[in-house]
């Protein structure tokens, strides 16, 4: 009986229901139009012609179609190396960055493992304090690795935020399935490689997958130590492209009658190009991270 | 009565003999440590002894290990330097005002977006909100830049159509905050919803009911409930945000920063690389960037344990 009496008192709606509805709808609706019109416009006028630009300069949805502005992004020879290095970076970087973290967190799950504190205690300091920035560029011209793809790629291999994560989710897997490996006479090698890295795949994919973007999306590094343009990653060829005050290089490169400040579309067009992948990769990214996060089971 | 115990080492430092047994027994787990004890040292403890590179007198030449020491003749120039309080005052104006601004905003959304019933409307909402996040630095300065410039901008073509004038809002010191802190904004405030919706789903069910049957309305169960059940997470993330203060991230401002509005936008990490990577002064600029390591990092330090406090727990 109190079932129907809950049932009808939810059913009857007050102002402050309406009120509280259509505030939420409103303003996240609002929010997140705005999230997603500038996406819009960048695509539209990637592929529209520059005419149409100039005429029409606030569309959201193309009229007229040209891949003009592609064509001219293509012939540009740094887009291709900037695409082979970002991706190298991007995938060998993460699958590097995921076998570090693993095996370095699987040790750091055993709480009777003497040396554990002391090297959760190492790692916990670099969440708080690092080198900085000059005596990390001297390190790294040390170790050679100037104008070296590598130097992209280790320098952030592995952060304590992610190891922290890990622990925390290999400690929530039943310890029994462990244990009977152990009884069954496994070593620790075989343990984890046997049994807890199959039970890991689905946060090594979280993980990852925002290490992927991660590094894709990074350029810091390589303003610092790369100074060949055709080892730069697609950002800096990117921001070579957009941001106007540096754009000569391209513009030596192309035909005299071409020879103008990049036009609109070919900003955009870049701009398409240089996120597509992460764009495509994202609605998988968005089945991982919800369940990711909480799987971590970490409220962080 | 006595009762005969098996003495146990636990608490005794163990000898030798025995730790070396134990450390063969499980040596695959200490093998496994090796890389990253490795990575550790040699891309993070290493640039740290680097440091010392802040109280020396550093020539290229000498190296690191050849210059004198100038113990604190760095600091003391640099305390003593007109464009150190600038960069200071900038640092700290920015990120507390980004702080103040952009710290309600994912809370506000997260609210309302646990209020929507519809499934559907909340997915698509979401996955609006979290796409800003996922691109870069660059391709938000590019959009931003030319939907800002004062030739062709698509803003400014509206700002003229209502005022008549054109806003220089990447050109002109005044509006250097606002365009930063608002492209924070759009990028971030939504993905920052995440861990809000995620403290709201852990808001027991049953008071929502207990309120509803007591009468109270939508407004007042917001109110009383769900603020209330959301207060541990916000009081954890608004401490942790305090923690950051001293970061402003170099990839954001480095884009928006330029000759006309350096002097609001000159912040410890671009000025740090400005004078060291760029000037080549690198003792000097490795004084600054210990100095706002060190503060960072007693910062840091002392609200993630108070933090730890709050949530009852450490993570680590």
């Amino acid at each position: 009986m109190s079932m129907k009496t809950k049932k009808k008192a939810s059913i009857r709606i007050g102002w402050d229901d309406i009120t509280l509805s259509g505030l939420s709808y409103f303003i996240t609706g609002f929010f997140a139009i705005i999230c997603v019109i500038p996406f819009l416009y960048v695509i539209t006028y990637s592929i529209s012609p520059y005419e149409e630009f100039l005429k029409h300069p606030f569309r959201i949805i193309p009229r007229v179609f040209s891949g003009s502005a592609y064509k001219m992004a293509f012939n540009y020879q740094y887009i291709w190396s900037g695409y082979a290095n970002t991706i190298f970076i991007s995938f060998f970087g993460t699958f590097l960055s995921m076998i570090l973290l693993v095996l370095t967190a699987y040790p750091l799950t055993k709480k009777d493992m003497k040396g554990r504190k002391a090297i959760m205690t190492l790692w916990v300091i670099t969440m708080f304090f690092g080198g900085g920035m000059i005596p990390n560029y001297f390190l790294i011209r040390s170790l050679g690795l100037l104008n070296n793809l590598w130097s992209m790629i280790l320098p952030g291999l592995l952060g304590a935020y992610n190891l922290i994560l890990m622990i925390n989710y290999i400690r929530g897997l039943p310890i029994s399935i462990e244990e009977a490996a152990l009884i069954d006479g496994a070593n620790d090698a075989q343990v984890l490689f046997r049994v807890v890295l199959p039970l890991c795949l689905p946060i090594l994919a979280t993980l990852g997958l925002f290490t992927v973007v991660g590094y894709w999306n990074s350029y810091f590094n390589a303003i610092i130590y790369l100074t060949k343009r055709n080892l730069w990653p697609l950002q800096l060829v990117l921001r070579e492209i957009v941001f106007e005050s540096a754009s000569n290089e391209m513009q030596q490169g192309m035909a005299a009658e071409e020879r103008v400040t990049p036009p609109f579309i070919l900003k955009m067009a870049s701009i398409v190009i240089a996120t597509l992948p992460i764009m495509c990769v994202y609605p998988f990214l968005q089945k991982y991270f919800m369940r990711g996060l909480v799987l971590g089971g970490v409220k962080e | 009565m006595k009762t005969a115990t098996i003495p146990v080492n636990r608490n005794h430092s163990l000898t030798f003999r025995e730790l070396w047994r134990y450390i063969l027994k499980r040596r695959y787990l200490y093998l496994m440590c090796i890389p990253g004890l490795a990575y550790l040292i040699i891309f993070r403890y290493i640039p740290m002894y680097g440091i010392t590179m802040a109280f020396q007198d550093f020539s290229f030449k000498k190296g690191i290990f050849g210059s004198p020491f100038n113990n604190f003749s760095n600091f003391t120039q640099l305390f003593s330097s007109e464009i150190f309080y600038n960069v200071l005052s900038n640092s700290l104006f920015l990120s507390v005002s980004r702080l103040v601004i952009t710290f309600p905003i994912p809370i506000l959304l997260a609210l309302l977006l646990n209020e929507i019933k519809t499934v559907k409307y909340k997915k698509v909402a979401q996955t609006f909100m979290y796409l800003p996040h996922f691109i870069s630095w660059v391709v938000l300065g590019g959009i931003l830049t030319n939907f800002l410039s004062m030739d062709d901008g698509l803003i400014n073509i509206l700002v003229e159509n209502i005022t008549g004038e054109k806003i220089n809002f990447l050109g002109s010191a005044e509006w250097f905050r606002t365009v930063i802190i608002g492209s924070n904004i759009w990028k971030e405030a939504g993905w920052g919803t995440i861990i809000y919706l995620a403290g709201l789903s852990a808001i027991n069910p049953e008071y929502y009911e207990a309120a509803t049957v007591d009468g109270a309305n939508r407004w007042q169960r917001l109110l009383h409930i769900t603020l209330p059940g959301l207060a541990d997470t916000i009081v954890v993330m608004l401490i942790l945000a305090v923690g950051g203060i001293m970061n402003n991230g170099f990839e954001q401002i480095y884009l928006f920063q330029n000759p006309m509005n350096i002097s609001v936008s000159q912040v410890f990490e671009t000025y740090t690389y400005q004078i060291g990577i760029v000037g080549g002064r690198y003792s000097y600029s490795t004084a600054v960037e210990l100095f706002k390591s060190v503060i960072a990092a007693v910062l840091l330090f002392s609200t993630n344990k108070l933090a730890n406090k709050i949530r009852g727990h450490s993570i680590y």
